[in-house]
């Protein structure tokens, strides 16, 4: 991955955010507070306007530049989770052109910065488990798996019971919804393919 | 959706410079959405932060003045602030005396206001955090996030913002609002879900005979769907809950609190339930509050709130506080 393919990357997520906001919004209401489609909508669209004519030397730029922009646009708990996320992967992406080996390696420092500050293990129903199979999936056969990992990922939350985040707040009640963060996470790892 | 908005994006911006409108004793930030106090910082007074997501109001920008918060950061509907916000607000609070930070436990409030610390005491700003976590509906256990902060927060920041006002020191300022926090419990039921601005229709569905008992202040559940009840029935649910949590121990202050769509009618209806009761069970009702004060939006329901006093705390809740939402003894 270059700059420009990571300014791509990023230009697919605003995309694909705005275009399932409503999905997003429409799962968070069943089991939280219906504000995540609207969120991400909004923090994606204030990183487009950040990168734009934003000089960028390094692959970590863009992505820094975009975590940053989510930790101070966004709020609630998913502004934090990205933004974490995208900054870790860029400080460790320090040069204009990564191989896909560095690239797997920056994924799992997103995951470590999520499960870092939000304390959720798999299985809890959140965007980790979205995140850890991509991951994983990523570094064994690439950018389609992943996607396609973080989407069979965050369909398979639908049974699970909500242990973190005010999902949790329903206890056996969450069962029967995806989770929208599991679902966010799966539209990210879509644009990279 | 019928609603008095003109463009759903800027609801909060437009409320806010409406609130500055009103109240020309506040000073807004609109670019951070803040409401601080109109002589902030106070030089050598311990400064009072709180914020989460508008749609709560009078909380938290409907007590900012003096004797309670110094300033309020006003994230988006139902979501907390960013940490610039909450930076912006503690520095604008920061007479030199350190900032007390009022979060209610909430994952985005907690997380946002953990980053606005950090980056405050890079600045040198000696923060402290008060996480008001009252909401006895929910089972505080590792497999929830844990206790949500809901109606006890007004008596944490009326508290805390008067022993700040008297020049106390911030670890003591930060020692009473645990203080309170810990003595209080809180519990509530709705009976419609709140409509959000941009989401434009409720967040949950809630059959018209039927009410979410143990609710937070999103509508998030806590305990279990029933069928509507009569409000004295309702109202042993409310006291029995809080009681259980957290036993009676002498005098009380009692907040009867409505989510935003009910009418004062139907709360004082209930007050005299809950006194009742409190009256059976020999605690006694030495302060309380009737009305709405920690709204969830257009709600109708209501919250119950139990903080088991001393004489300081009561003495602290009885001193004079000048806000919009809040106002006495001046």
């Amino acid at each position: 991955m270059n700059v420009e393919q990571a300014r791509e990357w990023i230009a697919a997520i605003a995309e694909t955010v705005e275009a399932e906001a409503e999905t997003l919004t429409r799962l968070d209401s069943a089991i939280g507070d219906g504000d995540h489609g609207a969120n991400l909508k909004r923090g994606f669209a204030a990183v487009r306007v950040a990168l734009d004519g934003f000089e960028a030397h390094t692959v970590g730029d863009v992505l820094t530049k975009t975590g940053a922009t989510l930790i101070s646009k966004v709020g609630g708990a998913s502004g934090p989770l990205y933004g974490s996320a995208f900054r870790a992967m860029g400080k460790t992406l320090t040069s204009p052109d990564v191989t896909t080996e560095q690239l797997g390696d920056a994924l799992d420092a997103g995951l470590a910065a999520i499960r870092k500050l939000g304390g959720a293990q798999p299985g809890d129903k959140t965007m980790v488990d979205a995140w850890l199979p991509a991951v994983a999936a990523f570094r064994r056969k690439g950018p389609q798996a992943a996607a396609t990992a973080a989407e069979e990922a965050a369909r398979a939350t639908t049974d699970l019971q909500a242990r973190k985040g005010r999902a949790s707040y329903l206890g056996e009640r969450s069962i029967g919804h995806q989770d929208p963060g599991a679902t966010s996470t799966a539209l990210i790892f879509r644009a990279l393919a | 959706m019928k609603k008095f908005i003109n463009d759903p994006g800027e609801v909060v911006a437009q409320a806010l410079a409406g609130l500055a409108a009103a109240h020309p004793e506040l000073r807004v930030d609109p670019d951070n959405q803040l409401v601080i106090r109109g002589d902030a910082p106070v030089r050598g007074k311990a400064g009072i932060v709180s914020g989460g997501g508008s749609g709560h109001e009078p909380l938290h920008g409907g007590f900012v003045g003096p004797g309670m918060l110094d300033a309020a950061c006003a994230g988006e509907v139902f979501t907390s602030p960013v940490p610039d916000a909450i930076l912006a607000a503690t520095r604008a609070a920061d007479g030199g005396a350190g900032v007390l930070h009022i979060v209610k436990n909430y994952t985005g409030d907690v997380l946002n206001f953990e980053m606005a610390a950090e980056l405050a005491g890079d600045e040198g700003i000696a923060v402290e955090t008060v996480l008001v976590d009252d909401d006895v509906a929910v089972r505080d256990s590792t497999w929830t996030a844990g206790r949500r902060g809901t109606g006890a927060t007004l008596i944490v920041e009326k508290v805390t913002g008067a022993l700040a006002e008297e020049g106390a020191s911030l670890k003591d300022v930060a020692a009473i609002g645990r203080a309170v926090n810990e003595r209080s419990g809180s519990f509530a039921v709705a009976l419609t879900a709140a409509t959000t601005p941009a989401a434009g229709r409720p967040g949950f569905d809630l059959p018209d005979d039927e009410m979410e008992v143990g609710v937070g202040i999103h509508g998030e559940p806590g305990r279990r769907r029933a069928k509507i009840a009569p409000a004295a029935e309702i109202a042993r649910v409310m006291v029995d809950a809080i009681l259980a949590a957290k036993p009676a121990q002498g005098r009380t202050i009692v907040l009867l609190n409505g989510l935003g769509g009910t009418p004062l009618l139907e709360l004082y209806l209930l007050y005299g339930e809950v006194a009742a009761l409190l009256a059976e069970r020999d605690v006694e009702i030495a302060r309380n509050l009737v009305g709405n004060y920690v709204t969830s939006l257009d709600m109708a329901g209501a919250s119950l709130t139990i903080c088991h006093a001393d004489d300081e705390i009561l003495r602290l809740w009885d001193a004079p506080v000048r806000t919009a939402g809040l106002r006495w003894g001046v």
